[in-house]
């Protein structure tokens, strides 16, 4: 097998990059329909929503399910969008892994937090 | 051959990277172009205040204790700061979610059809783009701020 790694590793050509671009448009519109299913849940709720409809919403098993997948999405969607920002405008590179570092973190520590509140519902 | 390699040549342009005050206030861009940088800059915000987002999830649904927390901190203020600046720190996040949002499903048409890969597209989605975010922005800004 052709060495691809070290000195020898491809850096460039078809279908480098691919895989994070395709994942951001999937995760993209897997939150965009979570986006038009809770605004619906919402406008369609008769009477004002106060907290008993507000947290029923989240209660039903089908809706934790979505909500947990829409939370790993995000956190996948979020790590390409910032990496790309700080690859474009971060040029010393220790100045890009701290903030990737710093990204990563805050990202995990935001999804688990997310994902704790929607489990002990 | 001396002569030649003694001759003065003439300077050769150099292209620098852009530098953010003496460049980008000149630059004029097109409709596309803000809606492309206000894509970033939305996604940006939205990954700054990520624990916000959490925190208004975690308080408004937990239970009904932490849903009146969830309320006093945009009528009455939390930590020390009033209410009306958490409720602005929601606006700014109304606004980057709808411009995000209507920015990628553009992106996403693009992306599928090669009809809406056009300069005339291009331009009128991306005055759609930054129209359609903003008055809604603003219809649910009233609504936040208790004008009707």
């Amino acid at each position: 097998m052709a060495v691809n790694y070290g000195s020898k590793r491809i850096v460039v050509g078809a279908h480098y990059g691919l895989r994070d671009w395709l994942a951001q448009r999937v995760t993209a519109a897997l939150m965009a329909l979570f986006t038009v299913l809770l605004l619906a849940q919402v406008i369609f709720s008769k009477g004002p929503i106060g907290y008993d409809k507000w947290a029923g919403i989240f209660s039903a098993q089908w809706m934790k399910v979505l909500t947990f997948t829409v939370i790993i999405a995000l956190l996948y969607h979020v790590w390409v969008g910032m990496r790309d920002i700080w690859m474009d405008y971060i040029k010393p590179a220790s100045i890009k892994l701290v903030l990737n570092v710093f990204t990563i973190v805050w990202l995990v520590a935001c999804a688990g937090w997310g994902i704790q509140v929607l489990w002990r519902l | 051959m001396t002569e030649l390699a003694s001759k003065q040549r003439p300077k050769r342009p150099e292209f620098r990277n852009i530098n953010a005050l003496s460049d980008l206030p000149s630059y004029r861009l097109p409709p596309a172009g803000w809606v492309s940088i206000l894509h970033r800059i939305s996604g940006f915000i939205m990954f700054l205040l990520m624990p916000f987002i959490i925190w208004m999830f975690d308080t408004s649904i937990s239970s009904e204790i932490s849903f009146e927390k969830f309320k006093a901190a945009f009528n009455i203020g939390m930590l020390g700061l009033p209410g009306f600046l958490w409720k602005l720190a929601a606006l700014a996040l109304i606004w980057a979610y709808l411009h995000h949002f209507i920015a990628g499903l553009r992106h996403l048409w693009m992306d599928v059809s090669h009809a809406a890969v056009s300069k005339e597209f291009g331009k009128s989605s991306a005055i759609f783009t930054l129209a359609a975010s903003i008055a809604l922005t603003l219809v649910l800004g009233a609504k936040l701020f208790g004008l009707y």
